[in-house]
């Protein structure tokens, strides 16, 4: 596919190049491995230094700074510490992983290992979800390829340092890629997440042992910074959002697809380089980052106040497309995974069909997220089909309201910002479409294939 | 249990990849559905021995994850994503299409003995929806008589097996 002038490739930078394969000989070609051959001359707390002062933030999620993260880890307790890769790409929306492990594994492993020598881990896992069978061959080989050269497995390159990457290949539970729902998978147990405290990986994470964990995207910057210099970093995108992301489009845009971008708006990247909507629609709402995300409306004004005290009031075209910008307007980057919603898609229907995909997906062990979770796929369900009651959009708030907040781990939240958003921003919407299915003699085909399966 | 040659040696090689060996129930698993095409309670037990672990702890693990199952399903299994984006590009046509191509329900093995169809939730791979995987493959941007290609390909391959 051809790159969009506006894009910012450093880590896509030959995925897409024709020629290019996933093997060792043309990774090494086009200089790769030159940064791990650097970084095992220096100093590990140099390394650990740069990743801290390029202000990495993590690419899965959270965005937490990677620097930061790992100097958390615990050293004192002796325990071996271990790296987990997570590579449990989830969140529908998001298919960034997928390209870095499909087209160019070699960078991933250079960075993990790159990563684990300055954090001194004994043992580095990627855990890969099961949707990718082919990802998981893939970098097998590549695992392979990289330890015939020295660079994965004992006494890397001469260092006296020795690191074996094991792939872990999961079974499509949504859940994993929650780090300590991960990490119980990774001890051969049921993706159930951990309590925090006590349970923060960096203290007590797999086998109760110091652990990492990082999103791939993350894992291959390391690589990049290292070799470009933390300032040079930093240099690209804002402040406090350092670096490129790469944002997966889909839904309706003319040209979905993942492109690697930096210091752009959420408007160029909608209309620039996806090309706006298709023909003859408009577009009527943005999931910015995964479909756990709040939901941001077209037409409506994000304002407010900045760190510095200047005022903003942006248009949805004109928000920074960035963590602390998307942040500014209420929702998250999460994991890059943007849905663009056009003015065929109804909001109700919508949500219907992400309340299946929670509902199959909580793991069950907190009451509020197990149950509420069903009666919102009830609920939404019901309304496709043209039963919803009178005081079902009151009562879709009132479950999402009491699941928020009173879970283990983050999923409470990614099953409730859907629906009180969707519901806080559309919802004349819902009322009308719910009198409207009322109607025995209503078409429901279209919202019965949107919602699909329910 | 009747395990391949290959799948025994898959197993052996896994184990010891763990600091701790009942890291190795997925790998395992994962084995063991390939070379019976499912997971019965012999398959728990027999891993569970392999692992030093309680059966029940074994049968835990099968029953949370969705790629693993315990019941039988065609030659071919077809899993057709069905979550927000693929759902807004077409999803739900592409389903109905293999369905009625193949004969069968959502879930159960086709008549002739060929396919499972099932929805699964993203396959992360949003951007060329709609998607579906045959097996290991992954098909994208598919529309009616895309799948109707497909549904035509599995056949020809059916017959000539």
């Amino acid at each position: 596919m051809a790159i969009h002038p506006k894009e910012h490739r450093i880590i896509l930078k030959y995925a897409d190049e024709p020629g290019y394969t996933p093997d060792i000989d043309c990774y090494m070609k086009h200089g790769g491995y030159d940064t791990l051959k650097k970084a095992v001359t220096m100093e590990k707390k140099d390394i650990c230094e740069e990743v801290k002062n390029s202000q990495l933030r993590g690419r899965g999620g959270a965005g937490f700074p990677a620097g930061i993260k790992w100097s958390f880890v615990d050293r004192k307790s002796g325990k071996p510490v271990y790296m987990i890769c997570n590579c449990d790409e989830s969140e529908p929306g998001t298919f960034k992983d997928r390209q870095i492990v499909h087209k160019d594994p070699h960078q991933l492993i250079e960075g993990i290992i790159i990563s684990c020598f300055a954090t001194e881990c004994a043992k580095a896992f990627i855990y890969i979800r099961e949707e990718m069978p082919k990802g998981a061959e893939i970098l097998n080989q590549a695992i392979k390829e990289a330890k015939e050269k020295n660079f994965v497995g004992d006494d890397i390159l001469g260092s006296g340092y020795s690191c074996d990457i094991v792939v872990h290949r999961g079974a499509a539970a949504y859940i994993c890629g929650e780090e300590t729902g991960l990490i119980e998978s990774l001890e051969g147990k049921r993706a159930n997440p951990r309590i925090k405290p006590p349970y923060f990986p960096a203290v007590l994470g797999l086998y109760m042992c110091p652990t990492i964990v990082n999103n791939v995207e993350t894992l291959c910057n390391v690589k990049h910074i290292l070799e470009m210099g933390a300032g040079e970093f930093a240099n690209i995108g804002r402040p406090n959002n350092t670096g490129t992301r790469i944002w997966c489009v889909s839904g309706g845009v003319k040209r979905p697809g993942y492109y690697e971008v930096a210091g752009i708006t959420l408007g160029e990247l909608i209309y620039d380089i996806c090309g706006g909507p298709k023909d003859g629609r408009t577009i009527k709402a943005v999931i910015p980052g995964g479909s756990s995300m709040k939901i941001l409306k077209n037409g409506e004004r994000f304002k407010g106040k900045d760190r510095d005290g200047t005022e903003y009031d942006w248009g949805i075209e004109d928000i920074p497309l960035d963590y602390d910008g998307i942040a500014a307007a209420g929702s998250m980057s999460g994991s890059g995974g943007m849905m663009v919603l056009d003015d065929t898609v109804e909001i109700p229907v919508a949500l219907a069909n992400l309340m299946a995909f929670y509902s199959h997906e909580s793991c069950g062990q907190c009451t509020p997220c197990r149950e509420g979770s069903l009666w919102l796929k009830k609920i939404t369900t019901r309304m496709v089909h043209g039963e919803a009651r009178p005081e079902d959009v009151d009562l879709l708030k009132s479950v999402a309201d009491q699941i928020e907040g009173r879970t283990i781990c983050a999923f409470g939240f990614a099953v409730a910002w859907p629906v009180q958003s969707y519901i806080k921003k559309f919802e004349e919407e819902f009322r009308e479409f719910a009198e409207r299915h009322s109607h025995a003699d209503v078409d429901r085909t279209a919202a019965k294939e949107l919602a699909c399966n329910l | 249990m009747n395990l391949k040659p290959e799948t025994l040696a898959e197993i052996e090689e896994a184990i010891p990849k763990y600091p701790e060996k009942r890291s190795a129930v997925m790998p395992l698993l994962h084995a063991i559905q390939k070379d019976q095409g499912l997971l019965s309670n012999g398959a728990a037990e027999w891993v569970a021995e392999k692992l030093g672990m309680e059966p029940i702890n074994v049968l835990s693990v099968i029953t949370f994850y969705p790629f693993f199952r315990q019941h039988k399903i065609g030659k071919r299994h077809i899993r057709v994503c069905r979550t927000l984006s693929c759902a807004m590009s077409g999803g739900a046509k592409v389903c109905d299409r293999m369905l009625s191509e193949f004969d069968t329900k959502l879930n159960g093995i086709s008549p002739d003995g060929e396919v499972t169809i099932e929805f699964a939730e993203c396959l992360a791979s949003c951007g060329s929806g709609p998607v579906m995987l045959v097996d290991d493959e992954l098909y994208e941007n598919l529309d009616e008589a895309k799948a109707q290609e497909i549904c035509n390909r599995i056949k020809a391959e059916a017959v000539q097996a």
